[in-house]
């Protein structure tokens, strides 16, 4: 099964929305890779700017935020501009529905954690890198500081995402068995 | 156990549970848009499956960017018509037949108790107030969609909103709406349906309970539902004569689509409007919600009256109340775009398009345009805006503008005065 995961960026704040993810003038686009400087463009994070293009961001492949992250439209540009990007895990308290199907339909993951161990996770001290193991159903952040310890937390998919993500999506499921 | 008209729904229109929590439905209707559909299409011509399960159950329009504003809009208005071109979609309208998605389609009696629905675009849940299951989804969903007429959902609950009481003169189904997404927040419906009810639901119009649907998704609701009854047979009735012997038969035929007085709710809330100021949203969020009398004086530099939320005749005369014989305040500009050729037309009619224009408002032609920031009004940075739309998330009508959403008697009273302000005062 493919792995996911890789090197972590943290957005503290609930309630993102997919026009912060991706603005709607971007919606033109009819190629994905046209979305990926984009990403992440109209966050604001404690009142401010987020900054899209800062190195952390650049390596990142797991995003980790608080509660329903993703919320708003229904567009799936908001999952493609994490797509182009590297990113293939977003961890979040919990997920807006439209958003958390569409990253299972493309075949990546929204994984939902506890309250208190996404809590955990923001008080991670030096870089955080998360391992995703699907079969085994846990998620792993280490830190590259030595005085961190390495964070452990189980979560469930759903089976029918966790099939999807198998197949490598909604439409290639649904074609076989449709 | 009774069940829910949700619960309805899912039992006579599913295809497959894949587990139990999950549930392929197959669908009556799929809506199509140029901003979600055309990746859509591109995909599945480049997979080698550019089909569609049945013509006749796809309706498709331009209405986000329309006219065209640069090649890039250009190219998905080609894409889209080529595609219904290529597949035969009757049902596709194209600039001068076209008008807001989600006003254009239940016009056209495209919407019927008992459907499923699903659209590439998160206000679809409007449709719900027609008593359907009616769903915004993202493009490779519309993709098995278009080409397989399924859609899996993991299975929502249902909540129910009882509405009593009596509407305040100037305070509207916008109103009430925001305010239950306050109380409930912008989560507080997710994976949930929002079923309406209660005394006041009933003698609320179509367009009322379009927007009280509308806006669900502001709560993360996967869909808003009302009961059909003789308004929406009503509305209707042109579009079913032909199907029940009179008006009363298809009121009775539609009791089949109510939930069962046993059916189980996973929350009931019951709301008394009669106390309901008129409301304005504040911030980015759509749970910001303050009373208007809170939020008076706050300058506005543009007025916006249109969209899936109102951006009917309805909302056009409830605005023209309070825009006849004045004019917008000075350094204010006035933006309305009726949601439909029908909706336009009907405005001129009745003289409501020259009552905007007397009072220095801006027509536009059905479009999205300005709602989300893509055409024909975006905001400048440090602009703010009163606006009939249903989002207010930060850049969404331009970057660094601000929006406060209401009423069309809110963003009127607003225009006159040049600040936001109780529109009861003018009503």
């Amino acid at each position: 099964m493919k792995t996911f995961g890789g090197p972590a960026i943290f957005l503290d704040r609930d309630d993102i929305n997919t026009d912060e993810i991706i603005p709607a003038k971007y919606l033109t686009e009819i190629s994905k890779m046209a979305l990926k400087p984009h990403l992440l463009e109209d966050l604001l994070l404690a009142g401010k700017p987020f900054d899209n293009q800062s190195e952390a961001m650049q390596k990142a492949q797991v995003v980790i935020a608080r509660a329903n992250f993703g919320c708003g439209s229904s567009r799936e540009h908001a999952v493609w501009a994490f797509e182009v990007n590297g990113i293939n895990v977003v961890v979040a308290q919990s997920f807006a529905r439209i958003f958390r199907q569409n990253m299972f339909n493309c075949g990546i993951l929204a994984i939902e954690l506890a309250q208190e161990e996404i809590a955990a996770l923001f008080a991670m001290t030096g870089r955080i890198t998360v391992r995703v193991d699907i079969s085994e159903g846990m998620l792993r952040a280490a830190s590259d500081d030595p005085r961190q310890a390495e964070l452990r937390f189980s979560f469930s998919l759903n089976l029918f995402d966790r099939d999807l993500v198998s197949a490598g999506g909604w439409l290639e499921f649904a074609d076989k068995k449709y | 156990m009774g069940k829910t008209i949700a619960q309805k729904i899912f039992a006579s229109h599913l295809r497959d549970t894949p587990t139990s929590e999950n549930m392929v439905l197959d669908l009556d209707v799929v809506l199509c848009h140029e901003i979600t559909t055309p990746i859509a299409i591109l995909d599945l011509m480049e997979k080698g499956m550019d089909r569609v399960f049945d013509p006749g159950k796809i309706k498709a329009v331009i209405d986000h960017v329309t006219p065209a504003k640069d090649s890039k809009t250009a190219m998905q208005g080609k894409i889209m018509r080529d595609w219904a071109k290529r597949h035969a979609i009757v049902d596709f309208f194209d600039i001068g037949k076209n008008g807001v998605c989600h006003a254009l389609f239940p016009e056209k009696g495209y919407i019927r108790p008992g459907y499923t629905v699903i659209m590439g675009d998160s206000h679809t849940c409007t449709h719900g107030a027609f008593g359907a299951f009616a769903a915004g989804v993202g493009t490779t969903d519309l993709e098995v969609g278009i080409y397989k007429g399924v859609c899996s959902f993991r299975s929502p609950e249902t909540m129910k909103i009882s509405l009593t009481g009596k509407l305040g003169t100037g305070v509207t189904a916008k109103d009430v709406i925001l305010a239950i997404i306050k109380k409930i927040t912008v989560n507080g419906a997710t994976d949930r349906i929002i079923e309406f009810g209660g005394p006041l639901l009933e003698s609320l119009s179509m367009a009322a309970r379009m927007t009280l649907c509308n806006m669900a998704i502001e709560a993360g609701g996967t869909s808003g539902i009302c009961p059909p009854d003789r308004v929406t047979a009503e509305f209707l009735w042109p579009f079913i004569k032909d199907e029940y012997k009179n008006l009363d038969e298809a009121v009775n035929d539609f009791k089949k689509w109510h939930s069962d007085s046993d059916a189980e709710y996973v929350e009931s809330l019951e709301i008394d409007v009669t106390a309901l100021p008129p409301q304005v949203t504040v911030n980015f969020k759509p749970d910001q919600v303050r009373d208007i009398t809170e939020m008076e004086g706050t300058p506005v530099d543009q007025v916006y009256i249109g969209s899936c939320t109102n951006g009917r005749i309805e909302d056009l005369r409830d605005a023209a109340r309070i825009l006849k014989n004045r004019t917008i305040a000075a350094g204010v500009r006035g933006i309305v775009t009726p949601a439909t050729p029908l909706v336009y037309q009907m405005a001129l009619q009745e003289g409501i398009l020259a009552i905007f224009m007397d009072a220095g408002f801006c027509v536009l032609n059905p479009t999205c345009g300005a709602c989300l920031g893509m055409s024909s009004g975006v905001l400048a940075e440090g602009e703010v805006c009163i606006s009939t739309t249903n989002r207010n998330f930060n850049g969404r009508m331009g970057k660094g503008g601000m929006v406060h959403l209401a009423s069309p008697y809110s963003a009127a009273a607003a225009a006159v005065t040049g600040v936001i302000t109780d529109p009861r005062k003018f009503l």
